[in-house]
This record gives C-alpha cells, structure tokens and sequence, in this order.
C-alpha cells in the first residue's frame, strides 16, 4: 500500500482537530499500521499532552527543519502503543519558522518508514493552515453541529478543494443524540445536505474525550465508550473497510440509545 | 417567520409542522442555508447593490418603478434559497402593439 498523508482540519478552533488526530493515529497503529502524528500548530502545539507525550520531548520539528537535528531524531516513539509516533512542533516559534515546501519535504521523508502520516492542522485559513496542508494529499475536515463551525467547515472544504485535495471528508463531533432528536440542535444529515462532502465519520459528545485528553491516553488505546468506537470507525473506514454508520440523529433499541439511558436518564 | 407557519399557528392545524418549523435546529439549519449561499456565492453588500442598480435599469426600460423602495436579498423559503426582490411599480406606460 503506498502511504498516505492526511491532513485533519477544521477551520474554527475548539472543535477537536488534535483529539481527532490522536485517536485516530492510535486506532491505526493498534489495527497494525505503521503511524506518524505530526503537531502542524507551530507555537500552540496540543498534540503532545493529548497524546500524553510532553515529558519524552528533545527535539521539535522546528530543531530539524532549522539543523540542529536530523528527521528522524524528533520521532517519538509511544511506548503504549507499537507502530505508534509522534513529532512534535516548537512552543516559542511562530507560523513562520515552517514553509509549505519544508513541509512537503518532511512529508516525503516520512513516506519511506511510514503507512500514514496525519497532520493536525492549526485552526484558520492563514499560512499556519496552508503550511500544515502543504504535504496531504488527503483531507479529514472536523466540524460540530454547530452554525459557526459548520460555515467555517464550508470555507476550508472550498480552500482545500482548490488546493487539490483529494478525498476530503468530514468528521461531525459533539453530537448530542437526545438533542437532535428535540429538534434543539442540527443533526448529521443536516450537516451533511448543506456541507455535500463525504462522511467517514460521527462522534457522540462524551465525557470520556475529556477524562482520556485529562490523563493523556488517546480513547482508542482501551476505551470501550461510544466516542472510542467512533473513532476507531473511522480509523476502519480510512483504511478502506466498509463499517456501518451509527444512526446518531434517531437513536433506537438497545446499544446508544440504551447508553443514553443510563447516562442522561432519558426515558422515550 | 413565514405567513405558511404564522397561519398554522394560528389554526392550530400545523401541529408537528409548526414544531418543527421553529424548533432551533430547524433555524440552525435555515441560517446556516443563508449564510452560506452568501459564503459561496462570495455577494458582498457592494455586489448586491451593483446587482440591484442594474436590474433597475433593465426594469426601467418596461415600467415605471420606485427606485427607492426597492428590496433585493436572498431570502429562504421552504427549503430553497432563492433571491426575492421587491419592486413596486409607479405605473405601466401604453404601449403601441404593432401585431396586437
């Protein structure tokens, strides 16, 4: 298989581009892919403590691409998870100390040792986004139920479709199925009918993305909630496997309506 | 809020439509389909107003019209944008029909 760049984007900040990133490279690194997570967000960088990282950093992509290290010293390895690396970018340095060119050499680089490189893009349609979409030729567009990140989503599919990428599609996270089913909030297929893009992917709004991003351990690593099978879905369905959506707009029966439930005491 | 979901309102006979006329996913939905068809279509308020000056000069040749009270906007009405403009009409000159 030839490897593959995919760039995670969203435009609106806060909607979970990095938490996405790691979840996903895990489940594909657990499903037995060799996976590199690249911080794309020069001096915002998160991917390193939702990763749970922090601590194991020397060197930054910024250190190699300025020579003070070679590539493949700024690898770090998760000890948790075999086939699992993680580059992180610098804190003290601007979108300025990464060019697209840079990043499309690093991309390359990367290609010879691993089957998915994932880049987590900053948010925003300026240099930084560019930059960290310069090397993908895939795009992973993540977007809540909500009007500002979907208008949002909608600008930064027009700009990578002009960039030429291709597939692009879309992740909708912090769905909350009893409230789409009130009618208070959009639901997946409204999403879908105004953005027209594919969907690889939709994550219920859940606690357990808040309690893994709080210890640092991607959900995909051992959790059993419904946000980690989603991801894990989507990690499937990146790789080619035909895996059935989760009806999250109308929850019925057991499974996540069942889950519902329990957790929010919702009768029917 | 349009006359269709006022009148079932009123009536009372809209039931489930009316619900789901105003519940805020349904605005979210509407907002967002306006928005974006302005996103898109990239129409500054300087392009609609260039648009609407020249659609008054087509107008003009056929009718006398108001210039001042007229509306032009993208409007969404029942599931579809469209771009509703409002002119009223001073008055429709005579006009010579050779083949009348």
């Amino acid at each position: 298989m030839a490897p593959r760049v995919i760039v995670v984007t969203s435009g609106k900040g806060g909607v979970g581009k990095t938490t996405t990133t790691a979840n996903i490279a895990t489940a594909l690194a657990v499903m037995g892919n060799k996976v590199v997570a690249i911080d794309g967000d020069v001096g915002l960088r998160n991917l390193d403590v939702v990763m749970g990282l922090e601590n194991r950093i020397v060197y930054t992509l910024i250190d190699a691409l300025e020579g003070n290290c070679r590539l493949n010293q700024t690898l770090i390895r998760d000890k948790r998870t075999e086939n699992l690396y993680m580059i992180p970018t610098a804190q003290s340095k601007t979108k300025d100390a990464v060019s697209s060119d840079q990043m499309v050499k690093v991309c390359d680089d990367l290609k010879h040792e691993f089957d998915y490189i994932l880049i987590d893009s900053p948010a925003g349609i300026e240099a930084g986004f560019k930059n960290a979409s310069a090397g993908a030729e895939e795009a992973l567009v993540v977007t809540t139920p909500d009007v500002s990140a979907v208008r949002d989503a909608d600008r930064i599919i027009g700009l990578l479709e002009s960039m030429g990428k291709s597939p692009i599609r879309l992740i909708v996270n912090r769905i909350r199925p009893h409230m789409v089913k009130r009618g208070d909030m959009l639901g997946v297929s409204d999403v879908l009918d105004i953005l027209a893009i594919d969907l690889i992917g939709m994550v219920p709004d859940d606690e357990s993305v808040f309690t893994s991003s709080s210890k640092g351990e991607p959900l995909t690593l051992s959790s059993d909630t419904q946000a980690a099978a989603a991801f894990r879905n989507i990690a499937s369905r990146l790789t080619g496997n035909d895996v059935p959506f989760i009806n999250l707009d109308e929850p019925q029966g057991g499974g996540f309506f069942g889950f519902l439930k329990k957790t929010f005491g919702h009768g029917r | 809020m349009g006359i269709r979901s006022i009148l079932s309102g009123f009536f009372g006979s809209g039931g489930s439509e009316h619900i789901k006329d105003s519940s805020p996913g349904q605005i979210a939905r509407d907002r967002l389909t306006v928005v974006l068809m302005h996103d898109r279509a990239d129409i500054s308020p300087g392009i609609m107003e260039n648009m609407k000056h020249d659609i008054i000069e087509v107008i003009k040749k056929y009718i006398e019209i108001d210039e001042n009270q007229i509306e032009l906007a993208l409007e969404n009405e029942d599931d579809s944008v469209a771009l509703v403009a409002n002119i009223p009409i001073r008055t429709v000159p005579r006009r010579h029909r050779p083949h009348g």
